[in-house]
């Protein structure tokens, strides 16, 4: 059963991330890629790590597609995109083989027998309770720096993406051709 | 057949794999971004199997993070986007290589 499931998501998150990579519409990259990100974090359910599916869903799916379909407005996404291809095949079989060697190399010492696990999780909890037990013990330090992070992109987002709200950001568009002022204006 | 930790890494590998192709293969910013999302969906993939088959939490702890990590850059890069868009009117890669040399 576990096998099935397994299977069924692999294929289907690997076709969708496939259509991701090599679509020519942003629209169709951007739906398959929360697609895949929703097939995701039923691999998460499957290993047992609840917690991290579920914030794989709120996260992922919810926030950063969000955040993408809303970037979308800026964008003239209805066009197909074209793309000149100068690099050869040879590239992307190398950098596939790189890929593939690094992941190796990082996954080689999980086959050694002399592992011990440093933060194991607290006897008789299920996986949400034991996450936020290890979280807001040993992990708190990097919790905290991770929120004041989200909170300096937060502030980032919001003085990038709008404009006239600070005046040596509106000397940016100084240099800008006349159509995309006139646009602007408008 | 019961699955194990190498099939969640050979997954993981090749959606590595497939998010590299697209990052050397595209011209448009936007969908550079995307491939880059599928990068780190394999990195949290691979370090959430061998955090569940060691049994120890620090895996999905590193994947929490770089979910943190990943909504961050989202939304500078958004903002950068936008403001890139403002300016030269497209997203083509191309199109940005001012330097003379």
């Amino acid at each position: 059963m576990e096998a099935i499931a397994f299977y069924i998501f692999a294929i289907l998150i690997t076709g969708l991330f496939l259509v991701t990579a090599f679509s020519r519409n942003i629209l169709y990259a951007m739906s398959s890629l929360a697609a895949g990100m929703v097939l995701i974090s039923g691999l998460f359910f499957i290993l047992g790590a609840d917690f991290l599916g579920a914030v794989q869903l709120v996260v992922y799916s919810g926030a950063i597609m969000a955040l993408y379909a809303f970037g979308m407005m800026f964008f003239d996404a209805t066009r197909d995109v074209k793309e000149k291809n100068t690099s050869s095949y040879l590239v992307f079989l190398l950098s596939g083989f790189s890929a593939v060697a690094l992941v190796v190399i990082f996954a080689a010492p999980t086959i050694g027998k002399h592992i011990e696990p440093i933060v194991t999780a607290p006897q008789g909890l299920d996986n949400p309770h034991a996450i936020g037990a290890v979280l807001f013990t040993k992990y708190l330090i990097p919790f905290e720096v991770a929120a004041v992070m989200l909170l300096v992109a937060m502030i980032a987002g919001i003085v990038l993406a709008s404009k006239k709200m600070d005046e040596s950001l509106s000397e940016i568009y100084l240099d800008a051709d006349p159509e995309t002022e006139k646009k602007e204006q408008e | 057949m019961t699955i194990g930790l190498t099939h969640y890494l050979v997954l993981s590998a090749i959606l590595f794999s497939v998010g590299l192709a697209g990052v050397l293969r595209r011209k448009n910013l936007l969908m550079l971004f995307f491939a880059t999302e599928i990068m780190l969906n394999a990195a949290n993939v691979a370090f959430a199997a061998i955090s569940v088959h060691i049994g120890d939490l620090s895996g999905q702890m590193f994947a929490l993070f770089i979910m943190a990590v990943a909504a961050s850059e989202v939304a500078v890069g958004l903002g950068l986007l936008i403001l890139i868009y403002k300016k030269y009117g497209t997203l083509n890669l191309d199109n940005f290589s001012i330097m003379k040399g």
